[in-house]
């Protein structure tokens, strides 16, 4: 067990950023070309992932417990946003019978 | 070290799937996957803490509940909405861009250290609650607080009005 973890410990820190940056920008995509609100809501949650393995990866490389309670907090509100967020989408569904989020577009007024 | 880019490459690969996935509960799997596949992570970085608590909230709590919502929701393939093909292309240009942009930067900074572990213990429970209790207590207890207010609202939104039901 302590040589497995010798050897994961070799990875430099900018491929860390690089593959958060990557999983980060996927999200952004995913939000951008969906129409449907699940799938928006689940492209968000990859952006909050990606944010939590880098302030990770930031902690263990600075050797500081912050980052990592920071990613508690973070899958906290993950929760609380995910509950009423779907809730939402729910309540959306049962008056339009639809999740596409173009009937939404009554709200700009 | 391999083993880094290989989970590397496969939450990449189904953070694709996510997104490009025609029906959603496909998306739900493949997001399933993409979690799995950060816990992986997580145990690489030693933070174990963080690793069972992505394993539990993440793939336990908040998949099932999209989940269940998209079967409450009762979607066939039909009904799912696309949009137009231009669109599509704009968004991955437009993605591709902020991407770009992130690594330009990141080349600006140049080559990094590697990711030592300084302090083996870090991403212990026991380490970790002691920072947790001692110096985020109030932030700890605020959450208590954010958790308790979304779940009131998520039941007030989603029972059915009685008046008008």
């Amino acid at each position: 067990m302590e040589s497995f973890f010798k050897t994961a410990q070799t990875v430099p820190l900018n491929h860390y950023i690089l593959l958060s940056a990557i999983i980060f920008s996927i999200g952004v995509v995913g939000v951008l070309i969906r129409r449907n609100a699940i799938v928006i809501f689940m492209s968000i949650e990859l952006m909050l992932n990606a944010v939590n393995l880098l302030l990770t990866a930031f902690s263990v490389y600075r050797g500081d417990a912050t980052g990592q309670v920071f990613v508690f907090f973070i899958m906290a509100l993950a929760a609380a946003e995910v509950a009423v967020g779907l809730a939402i989408i729910v309540m959306i569904y049962r008056n339009t019978n639809s999740i596409d989020i173009k009937v939404l577009n009554r709200l700009k007024w | 070290m391999s083993i880094f880019y290989f989970i590397a490459f496969l939450s990449i690969l189904f953070a694709v799937l996510v997104i490009s996935a025609k029906n959603p509960v496909h998306s739900i799997l493949y997001l399933v996957l993409t979690f799995f596949t950060f816990t992986i992570q997580y145990v690489l970085l030693n933070a174990q803490f963080v690793a069972i608590v992505n394993f539990i909230v993440y793939m336990g709590a908040i998949l099932v509940l999209f989940l269940y919502t998209l079967m409450l929701i009762n979607l066939n393939k039909d009904s799912e909405p696309m949009k137009t093909n231009l669109v599509k292309i704009a968004a991955v240009l437009g993605g591709g861009c902020l991407l770009v942009v992130i690594v330009a930067a990141l080349k600006a900074i140049g080559a990094s250290d590697p990711v030592v572990f300084k302090d083996p213990n870090l991403g212990l429970v026991k380490n970790l609650g002691k920072v947790l209790f001692n110096e985020f207590l109030l932030p700890f207890e605020v959450s208590s607080l954010l958790l308790l207010s979304a779940m009131v609202g998520a039941v007030l939104l989603a029972t059915k009005d009685p008046k008008t039901a």
